[in-house]
């Protein structure tokens, strides 16, 4: 149906480059999320797809049709804004079949779209309301209801829940979800919200100052990171990373020495690792465990614990002054202060050289 | 001592008496305009002025006799409608692309054309004149048409400006995605999004053209001249008749101020709306 490519696209504004040559391939049906910091370029980029940017250089094909240069309206694309952008002067109903009457369908296929997007999207009470007599969440299923009718070639979606509250906003991720797998639709997604990116994406797409860093399965992106700013972006609360020095390096994996003076085996490639050059360790929360002193890899003292009742995230301080973050099980009760031995599950550790790249695990996996 | 709420109140009532003050100051010339034109000419002259009298309908009904106010009026109103419509037609597109396409040049170019209000339109009589003395467009509606719309654009670009920076964007780009040509996005939602704004410019432009007095007298004779000219015709070298002034001048204003009476509430949202939003 719908395949999207996106080949060596560049905008700039002036002098100031906001996309550097993005290549980029959507397959149909695929839920695909841009995510990254504010300022990375990922509304520009979902921007330039829909026609609204002018791009500076390189191509955007359609099932292999060349759409760069081409109106927005010539595009076949819907689009949700974040702040909805619906027509405060028409009601639900004309809102939904704005475009629809511009593309002159005849009425009755018009009134049955509407009737079964209201439907879908349980609009169906609130189609004679103009848009200001309707709450956040229903002004957001309009402006779904809008794209949904018209059966585009792809969705585009702008930071499309961040102006809910937070429950609704949860409700309405599960929505889109659900809404996916019903219309089998090629969709585009930008957050700022890694959140939203791991939950309904097939494919994520991390992007930062105009380039995108990688690009893969939700899955793949938490486990395996190419770099270090996808492995410090994605996961909540976010990766620790210390400051090691490579001991030395063999088959088995690189011994390194991290500030505290502890010294760990990390079974991780050591193709061009130098002895004593230095590297980045990093550990998720999940892979480090709070254990008995005598029993653990080093000590540290106990910083903030955070309660959220089925986890406690500790934050525990190295001998080094680095910080640590700790998942542990709801009924931890560490004192502030305490003295703990940490425990790290070393071949879930990942390493990065001097130029921020990941060193490629020997156990790879994706659990 | 008064108390905070006691303070809150007497502050409203004198802000009332301040309104009523100013309101009624606006108000009397027009209230004594029309008293007078319902006096005779010795009651109009007499000291002290009288407030009791026996109203007489003698002023208009020789006004009617020696003027054909119908064709004043007329003229009134194709010239003041003419340039309001073709004003809107400049006026849209102008400020749609300062809006929605801003450029570093686009505040400069506004202030300049707010500065060609400022010139004296004395100062500019001489060239307008032989202009159109060379276009024939002496005592003709169409020169006075194209001399009202140049006089009023600039007022209007700049209303309709502000009106449309209060339309997000978003929306625009929504109908855009939708399928809809520029056309069909200024006609379909710009305007009907923006048309309290849109009323109050039309309105304005067209009270200002229809008071309009020292072009219309100065390139009208006969044949286009407007209700204006016909209250100038009465303050004559003969000597001043205040009742019949005052009857030709009710006659002249009664059309205008009836319309915005009629749409007070209109001009009034639209004049207002940037500052209460």
């Amino acid at each position: 149906m719908a395949k999207l490519t996106i080949k060596d696209l560049k905008k700039s504004y002036g002098d100031v480059e906001i996309l550097k040559g993005i290549n980029l391939n959507i397959y149909d049906n695929e839920f695909v999320v841009f995510v990254g910091p504010s300022g990375c370029g990922k509304s520009t980029l979902l921007r330039s797809i829909a026609g609204l940017e002018e791009v500076s250089g390189g191509n955007i094909f359609i099932d292999d049709k060349d759409i760069t240069d081409a109106a927005p309206a010539k595009r076949d694309l819907a689009m949700v804004f974040q702040s909805y952008a619906l027509y405060p002067h028409m009601s639900v109903r004309e809102n939904m079949a704005f475009a629809l009457k511009l593309a002159k369908q005849p009425k009755h296929i018009i009134d049955k779209k509407i009737m079964d997007a209201a439907k879908i999207l349980e609009l169906d009470a609130l189609l004679d309301r103009k848009p200001k007599e309707l709450s956040g969440g229903q002004r957001q299923r309009v402006a779904i209801g809008r794209s949904i009718v018209r059966h585009p070639k792809v969705f585009l979606f702008d930071e499309p829940l961040s102006n809910l509250d937070a429950a609704l906003r949860v409700q309405m991720r599960i929505e889109l979800a659900r809404l996916h797998h019903d219309l089998k639709a090629t969709m585009i997604y930008v957050t700022h919200d890694q959140v939203e990116a791991m939950t309904l994406a097939d494919k994520v797409v991390v992007l930062n100052k105009g380039r995108i860093e990688q690009v893969g399965s939700p899955m793949e992106l938490y486990h395996n990171p190419t770099n270090i700013f996808v492995a410090g972006f994605l996961g909540m609360p976010k990766m620790s990373f210390l400051q090691a020095k490579v001991i030395s390096a063999n088959s088995l994996g690189l011994t390194v020495e991290l500030s505290s003076g502890v010294d760990m085996c990390i079974p991780v490639s050591s193709d061009g690792i130098a002895k004593g050059s230095t590297v980045t360790v990093g550990i998720r929360p999940e892979h480090i465990q709070i254990t008995d002193k005598n029993n653990s890899n080093f000590t540290g003292r106990l910083d903030v614990s955070e309660h959220l009742g089925s986890d406690t995230y500790c934050y525990v301080n190295t001998d080094a002054n680095e910080q640590l973050t700790v998942r542990t099980p709801g009924y931890y009760q560490g004192k502030y202060g305490d003295t703990v031995g940490l425990q790290v599950d070393l071949r879930h550790c990942h390493v990065f050289n001097n130029d921020g790249q990941s060193l490629y695990k020997l156990n790879r996996s994706a659990a | 001592m008064l108390s905070i709420k006691q303070g809150k109140q007497l502050n409203t009532v004198l802000i009332g008496l301040l309104a009523w003050g100013v309101a009624l100051v606006i108000f009397f010339p027009i209230f004594w305009m029309i008293l007078t034109s319902f006096k005779t000419e010795i009651d109009a002259f007499a000291t002290p002025p009288q407030l009791f009298f026996t109203p007489t309908l003698e002023n208009y009904t020789l006004v009617n006799e020696r003027s054909d106010y119908l064709r004043f009026a007329w003229n009134s109103v194709v010239v003041s409608f003419g340039s309001t419509a073709i004003g809107m037609l400049l006026a849209i597109p102008a400020a749609y692309s300062m809006v929605f396409y801003e450029t570093k040049r686009t505040k400069s170019i506004l202030l300049w054309m707010l500065s060609t209000k400022m010139l004296p339109s004395v100062g500019v009589l001489v060239p307008i004149y032989l202009l159109f003395k060379n276009l024939s467009l002496l005592d003709t509606r169409t020169g006075l048409i194209i001399i009202y719309t140049l006089i009023n654009l600039p007022i209007m670009i700049w209303m309709v400006y502000t009106y449309f920076k209060e339309i997000p964007k978003d929306v625009l780009e929504a109908a855009r995605m939708d399928g809809a040509t520029l056309f069909q996005e200024i006609w379909q939602v710009l305007l009907p999004m923006s048309k309290g704004g849109l009323a109050s410019t039309v309105l304005l432009s067209l009270i200002l053209s229809w008071n309009e007095a020292f072009w219309s007298l100065n390139l009208t004779a006969s044949q286009a001249a407007p209700l204006t000219a016909l209250i100038a015709s009465y303050s004559s070298p003969e000597g001043l008749f205040w009742a019949k002034l005052s009857a030709v001048s009710t006659l002249a204003c009664a059309p205008i101020l009836i319309f915005g009476w009629i749409s007070q509430k209109q001009l009034v949202r639209g004049l207002s709306f940037g500052a209460v939003k």
